[in-house]
């Protein structure tokens, strides 16, 4: 170093060269374009073919878009109004059927001067939802969130208030039922008390005790029947209380599948696999058909609780693999750190294994909700209204026979906005929820 | 330290123990539960046979046996009405089987193709993938096995547009896309040459054969000398080109049979019903759309250090993909590509909705509805798809552990 630096330079500049533009190439658009489209030969070509795709998507739609009809009342009105305004024949989107058509879409055949209800129930939903997905919202909301399903079933079928209350009184009951059993004896017991109280309760003390306060008080709603349920409320329903019981179920079938326990553990199996081996179709086929065979003579049973319930085993079969994955991705160690704590199993469970089995696996889980959403659409098949099913019965009618498109992309816009705002969610939640420093 | 005070005694077991020690609370847990279990499957048994008295039925499979009476439209075994419930349920077996074969396949390559676009660098491709993936997968595939049957029934032409009067024609000459479903040539033997399409078919077995022999031979080379044999180029010959020397040697014993109008419907050919392929395109893009997450995931699982890695040693870009990254991405993508294939299979019970006649339609609805047998007819459909997919998961979980990465 100091033999070159003790050479004299023959040049020194003195002054600064300024600086000069980038070459075209290399900025604005057209290096952006050289880097993202044209990169290669390959890429040019697909560049090309990816144009030419969506220049010919496009001019089927946009002028079938911008054509669109959104008043009249029939099809055949519809295809007079286009003759009249773009010429015979011109492409042109009917969407007066949904503006016709759109409140049974959603609500199916709800009582029309009732809609205040369902309307009621969806606010509230997002009320009785925002503290669960959102840590900022006020925490004392969860005892709302608590009690909204409750709520919602009776804002929807109405019927008198007190049954309704003493199904929450029954949970009351298991609390000081839980704080006796576990004084007196043990938390074993306490657990078994907490669970077999509230149901003898149910059972037991709540048909007589509900029937006579309602003849004494007949505070209520009026009564909507099931089969006045439909459109998207329908599936949001199905789709709303799978999601909130298979999580619960899927943790402990999860639990129970990786349990020591041998009986505990071939039951679950056998149960996870007997569920995701059918198709869902199947077992709605069962509800719908078999289900009377299994209980006593003479009972009854509202098919869209059937619905419910067998949606919730399904996806709570699904949801138990993906969980399962979630602790078996967890190292050994993390389990024997909570056994050298001394924390007994649900103590190790809760405060250390799920925390972290659930958080791995999010998406997942997520993944699973937006599916069993989707398959609320399988419901048609067994005689529910769903979007679906409702579609069919417009079309059946004489104003909109033919007509496929518009009820199609509306349906399919509204079940793409539920899944995707969920896969979204998960996306945030799993962003939020990571620990590493990256 | 003289002894520890609070060893339970071995012969003064208390009832207490069931529950406060630990080595017996399982067993009573255990025992707990299954007495639940037998009580409930025990009551759930009375009533079905309670139920099942009062409506004068019995338990009994004997209508298997019995004529079925109904007619299939799409059967890949000789079929009428005159055969049993049995092989109407047969039938409905290897159409299920036929949908979910060519929507795995179609799906496969979809996916593959979508999954490695995605992950493009060219930005058009890239966001037009997104937009493929983010709609298949986030509507309903009811919607869109609907929707495409719709697709192929409004927007096709019927059968008579194709003649002397009509404006549609044939495409590539040969194959006819109509409203009732699309016709393609169908290979025949020319008569009296059956024996020379034997023929063929045992020489392609043997080029199978040989060419597994050979891949063997290669990996052997391989591992002994490092010498590297061309593998694809040697396969590809070792199967078309005895194939088709024996062809034009055997004086070309196959020919097609076109598809032709004759009165209002195309006569000859193999004629896919729309349903068939409504379901099979909206089954392959809908699953396509998942598969394209797991290779995206897949691929993307396996570090750029790896890349780099095998780059350094040496090694040429498709080398690195098939020796270093394909390894290491498919252990992260063959498990959930899997139980994609199963839903997809599962999800083609769909068929209900295109009238196509898969094994819930056959035996699942219409023998029902004949029989009046909803309980053996339920109990065996449910037997066909748990054991299909028990078979398939078996598979997948010993394929699992073959590749699992060996920890402690």
């Amino acid at each position: 170093m100091s033999e070159m630096n003790a050479q004299t330079v023959p040049y020194v500049r003195e002054s600064m060269v300024p600086q000069a533009e980038p070459p075209v190439t290399e900025r604005g658009a057209v290096k952006w374009m050289r880097e993202n489209l044209f990169s290669s030969w390959f890429n040019a070509i697909l560049t090309i073919i990816g144009l030419a795709f969506v220049a010919w998507v496009l001019m089927h739609i946009v002028p079938w878009l911008w054509n669109s009809i959104w008043f009249a009342g029939s099809l055949t009105a519809c295809r007079e109004i286009r003759d009249a305004t773009w010429g015979a024949g011109a492409p042109s989107a009917c969407f007066a059927v949904i503006t016709d058509r759109w409140q049974q879409l959603l609500l199916g055949f709800y009582p029309s001067e009732l809609y205040w209800r369902p309307i009621t129930a969806l606010v509230l939903f997002g009320v009785a939802v925002a503290p669960v997905l959102f840590t900022r919202v006020s925490r004392q909301l969860l005892w709302f969130s608590a009690v909204y399903p409750v709520a919602m079933v009776w804002l929807l079928w109405g019927g008198t208030i007190w049954p309704y209350l003493l199904v929450i009184a029954g949970f009351a009951l298991g609390v000081p039922a839980y704080r006796i059993g576990a004084k007196a004896v043990s938390p074993l017991l306490g657990v078994v008390a907490a669970i077999a109280v509230p149901i003898l309760f149910w059972v037991f003390v709540l048909p007589p005790l509900s029937g006579a306060l309602s003849s004494a008080l007949p505070i209520g709603l009026e009564a909507v029947p099931s089969r006045a349920m439909g459109g998207f409320m329908l599936s949001f329903i199905i789709g709303v209380s799978g999601i909130a019981l298979s999580l619960p179920l899927g943790i402990l079938l999860a639990l129970g599948r990786q349990s020591h326990l041998i009986f505990i553990h071939a039951v679950s199996v056998a149960f996870i696999e007997l569920m995701r081996g059918v198709p869902l179709i199947v077992w709605l086929f069962t509800a719908s058909l078999l289900l009377n065979y299994f209980l006593p003579p003479g009972t009854t049973f509202d098919l869209t609780l059937r619905v419910v319930i067998m949606v919730t085993f399904f996806a709570s079969a699904y949801m138990a693999e993906v969980i399962r994955g979630g602790l078996a991705a967890l190292p050994r160690g993390q389990y024997e750190a909570a056994d050298s704590l001394g924390l007994d199993y649900w103590k190790a469970m809760r405060l250390i294994i799920l925390p972290q089995a659930l958080k791995i696996s999010i998406p997942g889980i997520v993944n699973t909700f937006i599916g069993l959403f989707k398959d609320t659409t399988l419901v048609v098949f067994i005689g529910l209204l769903d979007p679906i099913g409702l579609s069919n019965a417009i079309r059946a009618t004489t104003d909109w026979n033919g007509i496929y498109w518009e009820l199609f992309i509306f349906i399919g816009a509204l079940f793409f906005i539920c899944c995707f705002a969920m896969s979204r969610y998960s996306m945030y939640l799993e962003q939020k929820l990571r620990t590493d420093h990256r | 330290m003289s002894a520890i005070p609070d060893q339970p005694a071995r012969d003064k077991f208390q009832l207490s123990q069931l529950i406060y020690d630990t080595r017996y609370r399982s067993l009573t847990i255990q025992i707990f539960a299954f007495i639940l279990l037998a009580i409930a499957l025990f009551w759930l048994g009375r009533n079905t046979v309670i139920n099942l008295a009062a409506l004068g039925k019995d338990f009994d499979f004997g209508f298997l046996g019995q004529r079925a009476g109904y007619d299939i439209n799409q059967s890949l075994i000789p079929y009428s009405s005159a055969s049993s419930h049995g092989r109407a349920a047969l039938v409905g077996i290897l159409n299920t089987m036929l949908v979910a074969a060519l929507g795995c396949t179609l799906a496969l390559v979809v996916g593959t193709i979508a999954g490695v676009l995605r992950l493009s660098n060219n930005w058009l491709v890239a966001k037009i993938m997104t937009v493929y993936v983010e709609t298949f997968r986030n509507v309903p595939v009811l919607l869109w096995i609907i929707a495409f049957f719709a697709i192929l029934n409004e927007s096709t032409p019927s059968p008579r547009d194709f003649g002397e009067n009509g404006d549609a024609s044939l495409l590539f000459g040969s194959i006819a896309i109509t409203n009732r479903g699309v016709y393609i040539p169908r290979p025949t033997p020319l008569d009296g040459a059956s024996w020379a399409v034997w023929v063929l078919v045992a020489i392609v077995v043997v080029s199978i054969a040989a060419i597994i022999v050979y891949r063997g031979y290669a990996r052997r080379q391989q591992q002994s000398t490092g010498r590297i044999l061309p593998v694809f180029r040697v396969s590809l010959a070792l199967f078309f080109v005895p194939a088709v020397i024996a062809f034009f040697l055997l004086g070309m014993p196959l020919s097609l049979d076109y598809p032709e109008l004759g009165g209002f419907n195309f006569q000859g050919g193999i004629m896919m019903r729309n349903s068939l392929i409504a379901l099979w395109l909206a089954l392959s893009l809908y699953t396509g759309a998942f598969i394209a997450e797991i290779v995206r995931g897949g691929i993307l699982s396996v570090s750029k250090g790896q890349t780099e890695a095998a780059f350094a040693l040496g090694l040429r870009p498709s080398r690195t993909m098939n020796l270093v990254i394909l390894p290491q991405a498919l252990r992260v993508i063959i498990p959930p590509l899997i139980s994609q294939f199963l839903n997809l299979t599962k999800n083609s019970s769909l068929a209900i909705a295109v009238g196509y006649m898969d094994v819930r339609s056959t035996l699942g609805g219409i023998t029902i509805n004949q029989t009046g047998r909803e309980l053996e007819g339920m109990l065996l459909l449910g037997l066909f798809y748990l054991v299909l997919s028990l078979i398939i998961s078996a598979g997948m979980n010993f394929y699992n552990s073959s590749i699992k990465l060996k920890e402690r």
